[in-house]
């Protein structure tokens, strides 16, 4: 690129007073309009080159000496100037790949959407909120036709984009199972076949899974190593962990999950969580799952929905709106 | 937070000894420095949690890592002196049931 010529002509006088008077003020002028080159992209050497012009033209009995140190620089600002511009195209791939994974993100969201399903009587509320752009948590709802509703949730180790990329994988192999297939032991014993066959050694995924029976009132259940859930039981006014023993999905091959019952009764809560729930902080302070059950218990009258935002935003508000990892909160209100 | 590992090797067994916290931001030296002890063939391995305070499930997934690769090189690998709240991440996954895991019981070290 040519350097425009009134540019180097101002060099050159800024060069010419400096030398003469040591005046900062032409330094400055100076640096005014190296700073208009770095805008365009002129190279390093091109500016060398042109201090090298306006040196020879102001002094034209330099010594040969001098012409060839001169030249020895310019030499050697060449490489630094494709490094330079090795620097600059890296900048726009980084923006490239930014604007990139937002898709991925956005296209995230629509591959794993699920809609909350109305089953007369059942309140249910969620919400599922991503610590970076893409979410390794996953929650996903199932109407049978016998009536039943599946619930999933689940939190993949590991964050950002493999993390979000194992959950699509999750949920498509989930809506390929056979309908017949569907008890919460069997979906877990196929997923976890898939994901030790298809996933890094070192990933893995926690998911609990409950099919909820509203003419039995039952919830059946079974966990791959994920956070405990509670029970609300309206009737005591107390919640209980709803233990479900079971190794995360991916780790050895043949494990066979434990499939546990518990009924429900009128006023009951489900509440599901992962471990960003838990796993929340305030300063160096871990908050304790009691906390977040007061929380519940204070919300407990407000429709499913609110609650588990108001739930989301004071621990937020706790954290100084910092999340450390994927937070997703799950709860299902037995109303009649 | 930092994490630190210190790893003290005595013929065929390795004492790591971890200090800090375990996080996705400290797990990836941590997943290097277990590497290059798994991948040694005959070795019997033993991490020392005592002094880590918080460990994440990132650091689950490098245990899980390690053991996978101890057992491929015919090593063993041990967890020790685990805090109460590290050692109920590997009950909630039900990874202390398929690995050797030894927590700080009340009043002593087991």
């Amino acid at each position: 690129m040519d350097v425009v010529k009134s540019d180097a002509a101002n060099y050159k006088n800024f060069l010419k007073e400096f030398i003469e008077t040591q005046n900062e003020r032409a330094l400055y002028g100076a640096e005014q309009i190296i700073k208009t080159f770095i805008k365009r992209n002129i190279s390093p050497e091109e500016i060398v080159n042109l201090h090298i012009l306006a040196f020879a033209e102001l002094y034209p009995n330099i010594t040969p000496e001098v012409h060839r140190a001169m030249n020895f620089l310019l030499e050697t600002m060449i490489s630094y100037g494709m490094a330079l511009q090795e620097y600059q195209a890296l900048r726009e791939k980084q923006l490239e790949l930014q604007s990139e994974i937002s898709v991925a993100a956005s296209m995230q969201e629509t591959l794993l959407l699920t809609e909350k399903p109305c089953i007369s009587g059942l309140d249910i509320g969620v919400i599922s909120i991503p610590a970076q752009q893409m979410n390794g948590d996953y929650h996903h709802f199932m109407k049978g036709k016998d009536g039943s509703l599946g619930i999933a949730i689940a939190d993949v180790i590991g964050k950002g984009v493999p993390a979000a990329l194992c959950m699509s994988m999750i949920k498509y192999s989930v809506d390929s199972f056979p309908e017949e297939a569907m008890s919460p032991q069997m979906i877990l014993n196929s997923l976890n076949r898939v994901v030790e066959r298809n996933v890094d050694p070192s990933m893995f995924i926690t998911m609990f899974y409950g099919q909820y029976h509203p003419d039995s009132e039952m919830l059946t259940y079974a966990s791959a190593g994920h956070e405990p859930g509670f029970h609300y039981c309206a009737e005591t006014d107390t919640f209980s962990e709803i233990k479900a023993k079971g190794l995360v999905l991916g780790v050895l091959p043949d494990t066979e999950y434990q499939q546990y019952e518990r009924k429900i009764n009128k006023g009951d809560m489900i509440i599901l969580l992962t471990d960003g729930v838990t796993e929340c902080r305030n300063g160096e302070e871990f908050i304790e799952s009691d906390e977040v059950l007061e929380r519940i218990h204070e919300f407990r009258h407000l429709p499913a929905q609110e609650m588990v935002e108001k739930v989301y935003r004071y621990f937020e508000r706790m954290q100084d709106f910092h999340l450390r990892d994927d937070f997703t909160l799950l709860i299902f209100k037995k109303r009649v | 937070m930092e994490l630190d590992i210190r790893v003290e090797k005595d013929n065929d067994q390795i004492a790591i000894f971890l200090t800090g916290e375990i996080d996705a931001f400290t797990a990836p030296k941590l997943k290097e420095e277990l590497a290059k002890c798994t991948v040694q063939s005959g070795k019997i391995i033993q991490v020392d949690l005592e002094q880590v305070e918080y460990m994440d499930s990132t650091g689950l997934g490098i245990f899980i890592g390690a053991l996978k690769s101890a057992k491929e090189h015919d090593s063993s690998l041990k967890l020790v002196h685990l805090q109460d709240r590290v050692f109920r991440l590997f009950k909630i996954t039900g990874l202390d049931e398929i690995m050797d895991i030894k927590p700080v019981i009340q009043g002593g070290k087991q």
